[in-house]
């Protein structure tokens, strides 16, 4: 069997991670890698760890154990040992840079890693026009464009351009999910499928190499299901963002990604293609069911529970 | 407290003009009324010479209560039991239009209006001095729009309730004070007197600032009720401390002979280097006056351009969003602790200016200026106007700072409850009680509806409050 | 708040001590039971009410009229009948009031704007403080010294350690009173639910516990415990003004936070702390800055441990 893409071109690679709460262990040394360019689906029961991995990798949480390594462009593989043995949380070469994402607040996750997510319950601004849910996506550029408030104050030039720039691309991502129209609208006022595209739209905006998406297609109809499925192959062929889901719906997830964890009680139980998933009997047994503990989470699975 | 017996607070009574349901209810509450009433109102304690305390009844007042009372009660049931009949369907809760258009131009409208109401009120009186009064009182109305719109910032763009605004208050009113007095008195520095103000007013703003970020930084992780309450214990330290370190801040004494400011050098006096004498004019300390009012008109217009244009800024529409969802900003990648900071600490720099301000015109400061009742009073009015509306705050100022100062002049007042009435003693019990009335009515405040900061299209719609967050710290 | 005796130089320490325990414990007990009411709103509702203190100051008042009602106008001339008349028509009435401002200020709010109820509870809380300014005066209101014999416990001369009757009426009737409260919260449906309602007050309702009057109980008792401070608080000073609401209001917020908000026995531990640290830093450090250190205690306490002594620590949901 050739070597998967994920192995020698990782974008991210999650080793051992080990969550506890009190007692509770959430996940137990979890491993897999990611590969650029991919979409990789997390998937799993209910209950299974999947938004906690998420809340790790995205420093939500500090997980209890383990290492959550992020690779920029292709740098040497030496770099990771003088990383993991010294107290900063990234190091870089010629070729690209190295985080170790479990040492870094949530918010330079965001800005500093380039780890953009969505969430399960939709955190939209409902306040905020969709247009500006967007510029503030674009929030730490367009601060250093506003030369910290000071030039945005003046009303300089720069700062104008720069604003102009960021609506331009606000009115881009708006035009892909079909929302130009209601660019002024409240995106609480927004109906549910364009909720989620806006907030992925959202986090696209803030230039991410890892997009994150947290049960993107939870509750959407067929036609809004269609609308995700499309977005997100339009950002998986321009190349410049992997995607990572988590899904417990494993027939949206089939279609679209190239690469599929399976957790349940926060373990791995298989790794590899959508094929070899499908295929694979652990899978079977675990998930879709041959028992009839395991119909019902099936049945529990599909209404989406 | 007859008027606060809400009708929507009583869920015994049935739709359908039932007149003995609505009289049986009402006694009930008079009862009710008379129990609460019986003692607090029906008795007056008074002290005797050899410092006894005895009682004293007031039937009558008693009396006169509970009958307001029963037929307030009477008069309300009848009332909410008409509406509901003619009723079916709630009406939409928008908020009226001519407040929108008017939000839209409060800004150069209320700048017009307040530049040209001291030559209105001159005029009208045809003399100086008579017009002082209103003059003060717009002085005095003017000191609290800005202190809202400061406010506003911190609680109605980044949704952080904070009530120990005051302290930063205090701070500017301090700085100006204790600079002004030891500055003029060190050798050699004389002739900076005349400039004081000017050179203090920079200075309180900037310690202000600081003070907002020095306090803020530890507090601002916490969410909700929990900074809110950390802020008020800050407020009260800072107010504790200027009444008990006596060295420096005179204590509860206070700080008084505070240098006044001048006309850009030129001192408000009848002296030969006077604005009077400079310009030809005859003396008048009303010059003065209208010169602070002035002043405080120019340092409003300040805090209104700069929060309006902060607003649309990045930084500005950081603190929207926080407002909003915090966790989806530290998802964005916005450090959302420096965020908070910078909306405190601008909030707290306006919040000095005005102290200077408030230092300068009084001429006497002391700790007594600061208690936790003004920084109610501050939250009550940003809250009140609809939370980060900017006209909100002038109509909110307007009815709870101008309304009962108004109650000073109503002479017909005083020919109902008899020449020795002081309707100034009830100025705070209306305050008290409007607050709990506008709550009732309009939970979200007079404008609740949100400007977007930027458009795609042309007309700019405003969004419903029913959208807009309060924030959760 | 009390009068202490000046520390004596080298012996008598002991003593000194002992009688800053006694006086903080008395203490400590009205702020317990002021900060119940704190806790027990907080904990149903997630409502700071503001107006507590003031309600707490209230009860104060009405003591002080009731006391004066029963002794000048009825001509009751036992003291023991007259205190607890004072302290049950103080509580009938303050829970009375409270009854009141919760149906009419706090409902028609509840489940909207979430500032709307506090600011309405500022709101009240100014209202009740001007209201009693302008129905009664803002002088101080003395009454004469009663319970004012003392028990010598030990020491001799100047260094004595005594405790005065009002100390042991205060703390016996706190005593009771929260033993009478605990069940009730505790064994009774009306306590279950309560609970009830602090975990999940829609799924209560939904199982039929009426929530409307859950909270409206939880209001009275809230009040019926502050006046019972209220009466001790006018016994122990024997002063009372409109303005005491405020400062006992915030010290009573910092125990139940202390203690950890929602946390009923963390209420009581928290206001004996309080009581403690206030009384034994007025003795030892300095009385001026004793406000000052209850604010401190309050603004460190929600900064390092915000969950408290005895409360539940949070965790932020994603």
């Amino acid at each position: 069997m050739q070597v998967p893409l994920w192995e020698h071109d990782t974008i991210l690679s999650v080793e051992r991670l080990t969550m506890r709460f009190g007692g509770l262990i959430a996940i137990n040394e979890l491993s897999f890698k990611a590969a650029r360019g991919h979409i990789t689906a997390v998937i799993g029961p209910n209950g299974a760890g999947k938004t906690t991995v998420f809340n790790c990798i995205t420093g939500f949480y500090k997980p209890t154990e383990g290492r959550l390594v992020l690779y920029h462009g292709k740098p040497g593989s030496d770099l990771l040992t003088p990383l993991t043995d010294g107290a900063t949380p990234d190091i870089s070469d010629q070729q690209g840079r190295v985080f170790l994402l479990e040492r870094l607040p949530d918010y330079l996750v965001a800005q500093k890693a380039r780890v953009a997510r969505t969430f399960q319950n939709i955190r939209l601004f409902s306040g905020m026009t969709v247009l500006e849910n967007l510029l503030v996506a674009q929030h730490n550029h367009l601060m250093r464009a506003s030369g910290w408030t000071l030039k945005g104050i003046l009303g300089l030039k720069s700062y104008r351009q720069a604003e102009a720039a960021a609506i331009a691309k606000a009115r881009q991502w708006l035009e892909r999910i079909h929302l130009t129209a209601r660019a002024d609208d409240a995106a609480g006022a927004l109906p549910y499928g364009d909720q989620r595209r806006l907030e992925i739209a959202r986090a696209m905006c803030s230039d991410p190499q890892l997009l994150c998406l947290d049960e993107p297609a939870a509750g959407l109809n067929p036609k809004e299901s269609g609308e995700l499925n499309a977005l997100l192959r339009g950002i998986r062929a321009e190349g410049l963002t992997s995607i990572l889901l988590i899904e417990h719906d494993m027939s949206v997830v089939m279609e679209i990604s190239d690469h599929v964890v399976v957790l349940d009680y926060g373990t791995k139980i298989s790794d590899g293609t959508p094929d070899f998933v499908r295929n694979d009997p652990k899978v079977i047994a675990a998930y879709l069911g041959a028992e009839d503990e395991g119909e019902v989470k099936a049945i529990e699975a599909e209404v989406g529970v | 407290m007859a008027t606060m017996q809400s009708p929507a607070a009583d869920p015994a009574m049935k739709p359908g003009l039932d007149y003995g349901a609505a009289f049986k209810d009402a006694c009930l509450a008079g009862i009710i009324a008379f129990l609460i009433f019986g003692l607090l109102l029906g008795y007056e304690t008074q002290q005797t010479l050899t410092n006894q305390i005895i009682l004293v009844p007031r039937t009558m007042l008693l009396a006169g209560v509970v009958a307001i009372v029963v037929i307030g009660r009477f008069l309300i049931n009848l009332w909410s039991a008409h509406r509901a009949q003619t009723l079916k369907t709630a009406p939409t809760k928008t908020t009226n239009p001519l407040l929108l258009k008017l939000e839209a131009q409060a800004g150069p409208a209320f700048l017009i209006a307040a530049v040209l109401f001291p030559a209105i009120v001159i005029i009208a009186n045809g003399e100086l001095q008579s017009s002082r009064y209103l003059v003060d009182l717009g002085i005095l109305l003017l000191t609290y729009v800005m202190l809202g719109w400061g406010l506003n910032v911190v609680v109605g763009l980044a949704g952080l309730l904070d009530l120990g605004y005051v302290a930063f208050y205090a701070v500017g009113a301090y700085t100006y004070a204790l600079l002004a007095t030891t500055l003029v008195k060190l050798p050699g520095l004389e002739w900076l007197a005349p400039w004081m103000f000017w050179i203090c007013l920079p200075v309180s703003g900037l310690l202000a600032a600081l003070w907002g970020v020095i306090l803020g930084f530890p507090v601002l992780r916490l969410r909700g009720d929990y900074l809110a309450i950390v802020t008020l214990a800050f407020g009260e330290i800072i107010r504790l401390v200027l009444i008990n370190w006596v060295d420096v801040t005179n204590g509860g004494a206070g700080i008084s002979s505070i240098p006044r400011p001048t006309f850009f050098g030129l001192p408000f006096s009848a002296a030969d280097n006077g604005f009077a004498a400079t310009f030809g004019i005859t003396f008048d300390p009303m010059h003065r006056i209208i010169f602070l009012y002035y002043v405080i008109v120019a340092l409003a217009a300040v805090t209104f351009i700069v929060t309006l244009r902060l607003r649309r800024l990045p930084i500005g529409r950081a603190w929207e969003a926080l407002r909003e969802d915090e966790i989806a900003c530290r998802s964005l990648g916005i450090n959302t602790t420096n965020t908070k900071l910078t909306a405190f600490s601008i909030g707290a720099m306006f919040g000095g200016f005005a102290g200077c301000f408030f230092a300068a015109r009084q001429g006497f400061i002391s700790p007594e200026s600061f208690v936790f009742m003004e920084s109610a009073i501050i939250l009550a009015i940003v809250v009140l106007g609809g939370l980060g509306s900017m006209l909100g705050v002038i109509i909110a100022t307007m009815v709870l700072i101008g309304g009962p100062e108004m109650l000073r002049n109503v002479e017909s007042l005083r020919l109902v409850f008899g020449s020795d009435f002081d309707p100034t003693k009830y100025r705070m019990l209306i305050l008290g009680i409007g607050m709990v009335l506008i709550m009732i009515w309009k939970p979200r405040g007079l404008i609740s509806t949100r400007e977007p900061t930027v458009t795609l299209g042309k007309k700019a719609q405003a969004i419903s409050g029913d959208f807009v967050k309060e924030g959760h710290g | 708040m009390a009068g202490q005796p000046s520390l004596g130089q080298g012996q008598g320490i002991v003593e000194y001590f002992a009688q800053q325990l006694i006086n903080g414990v008395t203490l400590g007990s009205i702020y317990g039971l002021i900060a119940i009411g704190y806790t027990m709103v907080f904990g149903i509702i997630g409502m700071v009410n503001f107006a507590h203190g003031d309600l707490f100051m209230v009860s104060s008042f009405i003591a002080l009229l009731v006391f004066l009602f029963v002794t000048t106008i009825v001509g009751i001339t036992s003291l023991f009948i007259t205190l607890t008349i004072v302290l049950l028509a103080s509580m009938f009435l303050t829970s009375l009031i409270n009854w009141v401002i919760e149906k009419s200020a706090y409902r028609p709010l509840r489940g909207s704007f979430r500032l709307a109820p506090l600011i309405s509870a500022i709101g009240m809380s100014i209202l009740l403080m001007n209201f009693i300014q302008v129905a009664q005066g803002a002088r101080n209101k003395p009454l004469a010294p009663m319970l004012t014999d003392v028990i010598k416990i030990a020491g001799e001369g100047n260094f004595v350690v005594a405790i005065s009757y009002k100390q042991i009426v205060i703390v016996a009737v706190t005593a009771l009173l929260l033993a009478v409260f605990w069940y009730l919260v505790q064994r009774t449906p009306l306590g279950r639910a309560q609970r009830a309602c602090e975990q999940d007050s829609r799924m209560a309702a939904l199982l039929g516990i009426n929530v409307d009057r859950t909270i409206s109980i939880t209001f009275v008792m809230g009040a019926a415990l502050a006046a019972v401070a209220g009466t001790m608080y006018l016994v122990y000073y024997g002063v009372v003004n409109f303005a005491d609401g405020f400062v006992p209001g915030v010290k009573a917020f910092t125990a139940a936070v202390l203690g950890g908000i929602g946390s009923l026995p963390g209420a009581v531990v928290g206001g004996l702390l309080i009581g403690l640290i206030e009384t034994f830093w007025s003795a030892y450090f300095s009385i001026e800055y004793k406000d000052v250190a209850a604010f401190s205690i309050l603004a460190v306490v929600l900064i390092f441990m915000p969950q408290g002594l005895l409360g539940k620590p949070e965790v932020e949901k994603v």
